[in-house]
């Protein structure tokens, strides 16, 4: 069977599209359910302030739902836009459909963290409304940067012109791009939503560390990005490396190889940075004493935790580079 | 496209070492993360003894980065050694 390039173009057009939309639903709908499960509770607890409470969980709702629109956008733009009618094209719109759909995972579940906490946290303190729900804000924004780089690939991948690349062996390396950026969002983005859902409650439970907290939450997300930023980097340099044309595979599986790799090895670290820092933000809050210990004991810890995530960056850079 | 057989099965090989060390880098991360957690967790509660939890954390992951290593084994003699 010998398909003409239009065919291929239009076909994995509708395949991206339905990827992208499918998984990109995924994340935002976890996460706003969860926030409407802890406002529910705390409606219950809490009942006079209820009007309160649900438009905290109105406004976190919408900042999960924000990767969701991305993907809606990503979505309708394969369908409805015209592409060049080349194979390689087909390949880089069914990265695009894979980067947005699996990017927006990792963002929406891990905006429902914080949203869920402030929500709580109004119920035990209803005086710390603003305070929550700014922190709340802060934490779950943060969160969307996984998202954004998801989007920023995906459109790459969409608009730039690959026409003159060979299709053996760059197709694979748009395809890998789409994975590694998408798989390395999910577990970052799982992550810093946690590292925001500990800080909102600690603020809840003790509102005199506010500073403290929020300062930890930010230090801690930041260093939850790395394997994101790994993420992104081994997309980039996939999407702008032109190999010459060659008749083997050899290349192709290798590409792939380096895609899945750094996808997935950021899924692991994303997600312990983010189990390390929620303990450590719900402490910091308690023993300010132990502050400094604290922050310290678990940067080292989350930078142990990203040694696999280094470990695949090397497996990902010999696999593109040295094959 | 016609795929020669030695190709083929260097085709898989590098495959597979992605794989490996995609997949295998799941696990330790997860498991060093809740372990670093924990010993935040702990230091929390007691910051006296944050010396000798730090150390018990350091052992407790180093235990679990140990699958990480096969992974990376694996992965280096598939793409270098077969």
């Amino acid at each position: 069977m010998v398909w003409d390039a239009e065919t291929l173009v239009n076909g994995a057009s509708f395949l991206g599209a339905g990827m992208a939309m499918g998984f990109g639903a995924i994340g935002a709908a976890v996460g706003e359910g969860l926030v409407a499960g802890y406002a529910s509770s705390a409606c219950a607890a809490r009942s006079e302030k209820a009007g309160d409470i649900i438009k905290t969980m109105l406004i976190g709702q919408a900042v999960a739902e924000s990767t969701a629109i991305f993907a809606l956008v990503v979505a309708i733009l394969l369908i409805f836009m015209d592409f060049q009618p080349t194979p390689i094209v087909a390949v880089a719109l069914l990265g695009a459909g894979i980067s947005m759909g699996f990017g927006a995972i990792g963002s929406g579940i891990g905006s429902g963290f914080p949203a869920a906490e402030a929500c709580a946290g109004m119920a035990r303190q209803p005086e710390m409304t603003g305070t929550l729900t700014n922190t709340m804000i802060l934490g779950a924004a943060v969160c969307q940067s996984q998202g954004i780089y998801s989007l920023v690939v995906a459109l790459i991948l969409l608009f730039f012109d690959f026409a003159d690349r060979a299709l053996v062996p760059n197709a694979a390396n748009l395809l890998a791009a789409g994975i590694s950026v998408g798989l390395a969002a999910v577990g970052t983005g799982i992550g810093q939503g946690m590292i925001a859902g500990g800080a909102v409650q600690s603020i809840g439970r003790q509102p005199e560390s506010v500073a403290r907290t929020t300062g930890t939450m930010l230090v801690s997300q930041a260093v939850t990005e790395t394997p994101s930023i790994f993420g992104l980097l081994v997309a980039l340099i996939l999407v702008f490396k032109v190999y010459p044309a060659e008749t083997s595979i050899i290349t192709m599986a290798a590409v792939i190889g380096a895609g899945f790799c750094q996808g997935l090895g950021g899924i692991g670290p994303g997600l312990g940075n983010g189990l390390a820092g929620v303990y450590t933000l719900q402490w910091v809050g308690r023993n300010e004493e132990a502050t400094g210990v604290l922050t310290r004991t678990m940067i080292i810890g989350q930078a142990i935790s990203q040694s696999t995530s280094i470990y695949a960056m090397v497996i990902s850079l010999i696999l593109i580079f040295i094959i | 496209m016609e795929i020669a057989g030695a190709d083929l099965v260097r085709a898989a090989a590098l495959l597979g070492a992605g794989l490996a060390m995609g997949f295998g880098a799941i696990g330790p991360g997860v498991g060093e993360g809740y372990a670093a957690g924990r010993a935040c967790e702990a230091i929390g509660r007691n910051p006296k003894e944050a010396g000798l939890l730090t150390r018990t954390m350091l052992v407790g992951q180093a235990v679990s980065e140990s699958t990480g290593i096969y992974s990376l084994v694996i992965a280096l003699l598939l793409i270098f050694v077969v």
